[in-house]
């Protein structure tokens, strides 16, 4: 892939009161791809997310924009007009939608005629057209978001930088602010830099992960890296211990859907487009592991596989199998023993189709 | 008893049938104390936001001092203002002691206090965050500042008529540097404390009945507007 680094800091140091709050030697934003910054409350995703705006200054370090570093007043408003942030809660001024969504657009002093073909586009990104002329006094919470979400995109940031954006919002309004969200950044081929602390959200939308601790970056790389190979005991708790295997749906006919993971096919259930690219996720728990192939059996996955190392984790063992992809596997110490698994024993994985969690991602 | 149902019904009498002293009087305190708002306006709204957005040393102490500007007792203001502008006092070359202009600046610098108390904590009232979405909407300074401000504007306007109701009920200092003089510099303050102290009940009563009057109607629109809800 070619990549090209839209924003990059070096060095980054901030404290607060004597106490570290963001203490970062190097991170690259790429120029059209979604990076996610995850990690507990506190972990320094908003501080860090607020100082690649140009609202917080670091104490030592510098910004770079575009390869220019970020030193004078005039590059800070530079760096602020192509940056675009939603926060948390929708911060929406006083007056409708209109003139919310065309606030950005008026401080720059673009021309009426342009403003409102802008702002209705932007509103119709995040389907509130309806709601052009409405004062923000009635909105609804995930109306408000969406309208704080269309302001953002209206004035054609080139990087778009969302502060925990979906926190406040009940599950099912989540998801479909998400997909549309999701949408818009495929379409427009914004850059984006999303604090999230949700491991399915970052799932579906980013590309790119960067996990943050205690104001410190402890793993970065691409989505599928981070999720399946983390390099520590936090990075893994925090992301938790499902093999997440990135895949396209091959088909999909009455709710059964056909997964290409490396070229082994994955049965797994729900309704999706063909070519949809996936992520599916599989608890290690779910996974049976037999010494030969059952001849009839429930589980609609079957699969050779090598075990590549066996781990024991106290009461039991944590096998890691190579079947054209990694694949995480929890069986008992007793279970292992009679089995005769062994390092490089050939064994076969079977797990339910229904026990396989599947996440649309970006297509 | 009777001196006060008298009294009562010669004020009504006076107010209806529209006399034109009284009309004249109600009409220069509202010019006058209505002149001190609006420089209090600029002066307060101005100084009180820029105090609420900048940080520096000594932030709390002004806002001390702002606070305690707010109950700034009229006399006081009027003892200093008589001082300066009296015939060798270092204004005294303006001649304006006894002149409605003297009441306008004693009542401006007794609004100024109220009006720059409520923007201030108006304008600290707003989300933090508020002003980081302005910003990174690509604002500059001063389209900021102008953001913020309307977006306060329903706590402002409260300021505003606060600092009115404070100036138009005042007494001390409009008797000081007006000076009361009939047709000029008698506003309805001053001529209730003369009309009372010659025995003219009916006359008092009457401009007292329309200080209260103009009392209630601000009093009843500052509840209208506190009592509107925040948008989200």
């Amino acid at each position: 892939m070619n990549q090209e680094t839209l924003m990059k800091i070096e060095n980054i140091n901030l404290s607060r009161g004597g106490v570290t709050v963001l203490d970062i030697p190097e991170l690259h934003v790429q120029r059209g791809r979604i990076l996610a910054l995850i990690g507990p409350n506190g972990a320094g995703k908003s501080t860090l997310l607020f100082m690649l705006a140009g609202l917080l200054k670091p104490e030592q370090g510098k910004i770079y924009f575009h390869g220019m570093p970020i030193e004078s007043r005039a590059h800070l408003i530079q760096l602020r007009r192509n940056v675009s942030v939603v926060f948390q809660e929708p911060l929406l001024l006083n007056g409708n939608v209109f003139e919310n969504v065309a606030l950005g657009l008026k401080f720059r002093k673009i021309n009426k005629a342009e403003i409102k073909d802008r702002v209705q586009n932007a509103l119709a990104y995040f389907g509130i057209s309806h709601l052009e002329k409405r004062s923000v006094r009635a909105l609804s919470g995930g109306e408000a978001k969406r309208v704080s979400l269309a302001r953002a995109f209206a004035i054609k940031p080139q990087i778009i930088m969302l502060d925990e954006a979906f926190n406040s919002l009940d599950p099912p309004l989540r998801e479909t602010i998400i997909d549309d969200l999701k949408n818009t950044l495929n379409e427009t081929k914004i850059t984006a830099v999303l604090a999230l602390h949700d491991r399915e959200e970052t799932l579906r939308l980013a590309q790119d992960v960067s996990v943050m601790n205690s104001g410190k970056i402890v793993q970065s790389g691409t989505t599928a890296q981070i999720f399946n190979q983390p390099d520590s005991e936090f990075v893994a708790s925090f992301v938790g211990t499902e093999t997440i295997l990135e895949g396209t749906v091959r088909n999909c006919t009455a709710g059964n859907m056909i997964v290409d993971v490396n070229g082994r096919e994955i049965e797994a259930i729900g309704d999706c487009s063909i070519g949809q690219k996936v992520f599916c996720c599989l608890r290690p728990e779910n996974i049976t592991i037999s010494s030969k192939a059952q001849e009839k059996i429930s589980a609609r996955n079957v699969l050779e596989a090598k075990v590549s190392k066996i781990i024991r984790q106290g009461f039991f063992n944590k096998l890691i199998l190579d079947c054209g992809f990694p694949l995480i596997a929890y069986i008992t110490i007793t279970s292992c023993e009679d089995l005769g698994i062994t390092h490089g024993s050939i064994v076969h994985a079977s797990f339910k189709a229904t026990s396989v969690h599947v996440i649309n991602r970006e297509k | 008893m009777e001196l006060i149902v008298q009294g009562i019904i010669k004020a009504f009498e006076l107010i209806i049938s529209f006399d034109p002293e009284v009309l004249g009087i109600t009409w220069l305190s509202l010019k006058i104390s209505g002149t001190a708002t609006l420089i209090s306006l600029f002066i307060g709204v101005s100084i009180g936001t820029a105090v609420a957005l900048n940080n520096f040393f000594g932030k709390r102490f002004v806002i001390s001092l702002i606070n305690t500007g707010m109950g700034l007792p009229p006399v006081v203001v009027g003892l200093f203002v008589t001082i300066f502008i009296w015939r060798n006092g270092p204004f005294g070359f303006l001649e304006i002691l006894y002149t409605p202009i003297a009441i306008i600046i004693a009542q401006a610098i007794i609004a100024t206090p109220i009006v720059m108390g409520i923007s201030l904590a108006s304008i600290q009232n707003l989300s933090p965050n508020l002003r980081l979405q302005i910003l990174s909407l690509g604002a500059n300074r001063l389209q900021m500042v102008w953001v913020l401000i309307k977006e306060a504007r329903l706590p402002l306007l409260a300021a505003v008529m606060a600092g009115f109701g404070g100036v138009i009920s005042e007494v001390g200092a409009s008797i000081m540097v007006g000076g009361n003089i009939k047709g000029y510099s008698r506003v309805l303050t001053t001529a209730t404390v003369m009309e009372t102290g010659k025995g003219n009940f009916d006359i008092a009563i009457a401009l007292g009945i329309i200080l209260l009057l103009l009392s209630f109607i601000i009093n009843y629109l500052l509840t209208q507007i506190q009592q509107r809800q925040h948008p989200r």
